[in-house]
C-alpha cells in the first residue's frame, strides 16, 4: 500500500512539472502584459524599468526557470494589477470556490443516488419515470439558463432566496466561510442547486444503469434465494459494487466544477476563483493565469489521488500486495 | 413411498411473458421429493430445468411468473404466498446453489459479511455467534483452515472452494430441500468428483432433500435416487435412477443414453440426437420431441398423458418399455 502511494505521488510530481511548463509557454504565448499594464504615451525608460522588473527581458527558459525556483519556495509571484501576493488572492477567493462545488456535488451524489437506484430497481414504475424525465432536463438545459430562470422564481418572484452574493461569511483558519451561517447558507442554496443539476442526473443515469445491471446478475439472484430481502441487497450488495463509477465520476466532477464553475459564478456574483481567473485573463495578469492554472493541475492531481486510494478501499481485489 | 414427502410439487407452469410472444419454459410439472431423497433433474438446455428450480423458490423475474399449479414445502404452499412470507422461507427451508461459483459470491464483500447477511436475514445472532456458526459450516464442507477463509474475499479462494462456500450458505439454516442449479458445471472435473462425494454425504448425514438439476447424465447417475428427464418444459419420464438407465421408456432418455461418451466404443463416431432443442415460444403441436423422434406417428401429434404411476412414469405414445399396466 506504501509503495503504490509513492508511486502515486511520485507520477503526481511529475505530471505538475509537465502542466507548469506548459501553462507557462502557452500563458506567455497569449500576448505581452506590458501593452496593458502601462499607458502608451509612457517614456521608454519607464517602460524599459517596468519589463525588467518583472524579469520580462529574459528569455523564456530563464523566466520559467525562475518561477519554478519561487514556486518550490512557496512563492507564485505577484498580481500584475493588484500588486498583493498570488497566494492570497487565491486563498481569499478559494473558500468561496471550495464550499460551491462541495455543496453541488455532494447534494448531487446524495440526491442522485438514491433516486437513480429506485429508478433501477423499479423500472417500470411511474416515479421511476419522472426521475428519468427530470435527468434529461438536467442533462439538456444549458447551466446559464436555468441558473437566470432561478433567481427570476425564487429570488424575484417568490422572494424566498437572495440573487446573488455570499452574504454573511465566519471566519475560520483566516478565510471567510458562508456555510457556518444561516444567512451564507440562503445565499448558498440557488448557486449550489444550479451548479448541481447537471451532475445529478448523471448521478441518476449513473446509479439506475449499474443497479439495473446488479440487480439481474447471479449475484443478487443468489442473495435472494439466501433469503436476503431486497432492502439490504440494495443497501448492501448494489451499493457497495456502483460505489465505484460514482466515486470516480464525484472525483471528475468535484475538480470541473472548482475550475470551471464561472458560469454560475458569474449569474450569482458569487466571488469565487472562476470570476478571478476571467478578470485576470482580460488584463493578462500571468502571474495569476499561471497560478492559477498551476493549481487546478494540483487540484485535480489529488483528488484522482484520493479516488485511487478510496477505490482499493472499495474494492479488496484492487489491494496490491495482498497474500491470498 | 417409503420416506414422507417434503417436496410436492402438482401441475407447475411458468410462462415467459415476452415480446416476441409467451414462453412456455416449464409445464404441468409434477413430482414428489422424499425426505432425504435426492432427484436428478436431467435436460438440455432451454428444456425448462433451471426455471422449474427458480420457480420452487419462487424467484422467476419478470417477465416470467408462474402461471398454474401448486408447490408445497413441508405441506405448506408456495405459490402465492405474498413476497415477504416467500422471503422467511428461502434460504432458511429451501435453498438454492449455482451455478457459476464466479458470479455468485458479491465481488467486494468478505466471506464473513455475505455469511452473515445470510444467517441476519432470517434470525438474529451475535457477532461471536455468528462467527463461530460460519466456522462450523465451513468445516463441514470441508474447507481447511475456515477461520482465516473465513475473512477472504471470494477473488482470494479457488472455485472449488467459492462453490463449498456456496453450499455453505445453502446449508447455514439446515433447510429441508436444497435445489442445486447445475454445481458442478463449471469446475474442474476432479473438483467436481469431490464436491459430488461431499454432497451426497452431506444430504445423507443431515436429511437434506436435493433437487439436483443437469444436463450431464453422468453426474446425476451417480448421485440420485431418482431420475426426473425434462425436455420442452415437461417432464417426459421419471422413475428410480437405476431402472431409467438400464430401460428406459422414452425415446428421448434413450437418445440421452446413447449419446454419453462413455457408452460410446474407442474410435467409434458418438451417437447424436438428430435436430436441436425446440425454441419455447414455438413448441411443436402435440409431443414436443415429435420432430426429432425415430418412432414418431400420426398420434404424436396429440400430447401424450404420462403412463404409469407416481414412482415410474413417462410420457410417450410409444414407449420402449410398456409399464405393468400396459403390457397387461
Amino acid at each position: 500500500m506504501l509503495g503504490f502511494v509513492l508511486q502515486r505521488i511520485l507520477q503526481a510530481a511529475l505530471v505538475m512539472l509537465a502542466m507548469s511548463a506548459l501553462v507557462f509557454v502557452g500563458v506567455y504565448a497569449i500576448g505581452n502584459p506590458i501593452d496593458v499594464l502601462i499607458s502608451p504615451d509612457a517614456t521608454q525608460d519607464i517602460r524599459d524599468a517596468t519589463i525588467a522588473r518583472y524579469g520580462l527581458d529574459r528569455p523564456l527558459w530563464e523566466q520559467y526557470g525562475g518561477f519554478l525556483g519561487r514556486l518550490l519556495q512557496g512563492d507564485l509571484g505577484r498580481s500584475l494589477v493588484f500588486g498583493v501576493p498570488v497566494l492570497h488572492l487565491i486563498l481569499s477567493r478559494l473558500p468561496a470556490t471550495l464550499e460551491l462545488a462541495v455543496a453541488a456535488v455532494l447534494a448531487a451524489t446524495l440526491i442522485g443516488v438514491p433516486l437513480g437506484m429506485y429508478a433501477g430497481y423499479r423500472p417500470d414504475s411511474p416515479l421511476s419515470k419522472t426521475i428519468m424525465t427530470v435527468s434529461i432536463l438536467g442533462f439538456s438545459v444549458p447551466t446559464f439558463w436555468v441558473g437566470l430562470i432561478l433567481i427570476l422564481f425564487f429570488a424575484v418572484e417568490l422572494g424566498w432566496l437572495p440573487a446573488g452574493s455570499r452574504g454573511e461569511t465566519v471566519e475560520v483558519f483566516g478565510v471567510g466561510w458562508s456555510f457556518l451561517t444561516a444567512n451564507g447558507l440562503k445565499h448558498l442554496i440557488l448557486p449550489a442547486l444550479n451548479l448541481s443539476l447537471f451532475k445529478l442526473a448523471m448521478m441518476i443515469r449513473l446509479a439506475r444503469a449499474g443497479t439495473r445491471e446488479i440487480m439481474l446478475s447471479d449475484t443478487v439472484k443468489f442473495a435472494r434465494a439466501a433469503g436476503l430481502s431486497d432492502g439490504t441487497i440494495l443497501r448492501r450488495h448494489v451499493l457497495k459494487l456502483i460505489s465505484i463509477p460514482i466515486v470516480t465520476v464525484f472525483g471528475l466532477e468535484f475538480g470541473s466544477t472548482l475550475a470551471f464553475a464561472v458560469v454560475t459564478e458569474t449569474i450569482f456574483s458569487w466571488p469565487g476563483l472562476g470570476k478571478l481567473v476571467i478578470d485576470s485573463i482580460q488584463s493578462l495578469d500571468r502571474p495569476v493565469m499561471v497560478a492559477y492554472l498551476v493549481l487546478i493541475a494540483f487540484l485535480f492531481v489529488l483528488i484522482n489521488l484520493s479516488v485511487d486510494l478510496v477505490y482499493a478501499l472499495l474494492d479488496p481485489r484492487l489491494r496490491r500486495g495482498q497474500v491470498a | 413411498m417409503s420416506a414422507a414427502a417434503v417436496l410436492q410439487v402438482a401441475g407447475l407452469s411458468t410462462s415467459f411473458f415476452t415480446k416476441a410472444g409467451v414462453a412456455r419454459a416449464v409445464q404441468d410439472v409434477s413430482f414428489t421429493l422424499g425426505r432425504g431423497e435426492v432427484l436428478g433433474l436431467v435436460g438440455e438446455s432451454g428444456s425448462g430445468k433451471s426455471v422449474t428450480g427458480f420457480s420452487l423458490l419462487g424467484l422467476v423475474d419478470p417477465p416470467g411468473r408462474i402461471v398454474a399449479g401448486s408447490v408445497r414445502l413441508e405441506g405448506q404452499e408456495l405459490v402465492g404466498l405474498p413476497s415477504h412470507a416467500l422471503r422467511k422461507v428461502r434460504g432458511r427451508r429451501i435453498a438454492m446453489i449455482f451455478q457459476d461459483p464466479m458470479m455468485t459470491l458479491h465481488p467486494v464483500l468478505s466471506i464473513a459479511t455475505q455469511m452473515g447477511l445470510a444467517i441476519a436475514a432470517h434470525e438474529r445472532v451475535g457477532r461471536a455467534a455468528t462467527r463461530a456458526r460460519c466456522i462450523e459450516v465451513l468445516n463441514r464442507v470441508g474447507i481447511p483452515g475456515a477461520a482465516e477463509r473465513l475473512d477472504a474475499f471470494p477473488h482470494q479462494i479457488s472455485g472449488g472452494m467459492r462453490q463449498r462456500v456456496d453450499i455453505a450458505i445453502a446449508l447455514l439454516h439446515r433447510p429441508a430441500v436444497i435445489i442445486a442449479d447445475e454445481p458442478t458445471t463449471a469446475l474442474d472435473v476432479s473438483v467436481q468428483a469431490q464436491i459430488l462425494a461431499e454432497m451426497r454425504s452431506l444430504v445423507a448425514e443431515s436429511g437434506t432433500s436435493l433437487v439436483w438439476i443437469s444436463h450431464d447424465l453422468a453426474v446425476v447417475a451417480a448421485l440420485s435416487d431418482r431420475i426426473a428427464v425434462m425436455y420442452g418444459g415437461r417432464i417426459v419420464e421419471e422413475g428410480p435412477t437405476d431402472v431409467v438407465l438400464t430401460g428406459p421408456r422414452h425415446p428421448y432418455t434413450q437418445g440421452l443414453l446413447d449419446s454419453l461418451p462413455s457408452r460410446a466404443k474407442p474410435g467409434t463416431e458418438l451417437v447424436q440426437i438428430p435436430g436441436g432443442t425446440p425454441s419455447l415460444l414455438a413448441l411443436p403441436e402435440g409431443c414436443p420431441f415429435r420432430p426429432r423422434c425415430p418412432r414418431e406417428t400420426e398420434i404424436c401429434r396429440t400430447m401424450p398423458e404420462p403412463t404409469g404411476d407416481a414412482l415410474r412414469r413417462a410420457r410417450c405414445h410409444h414407449p420402449l418399455v410398456l409399464s405393468p399396466a400396459e403390457a397387461a
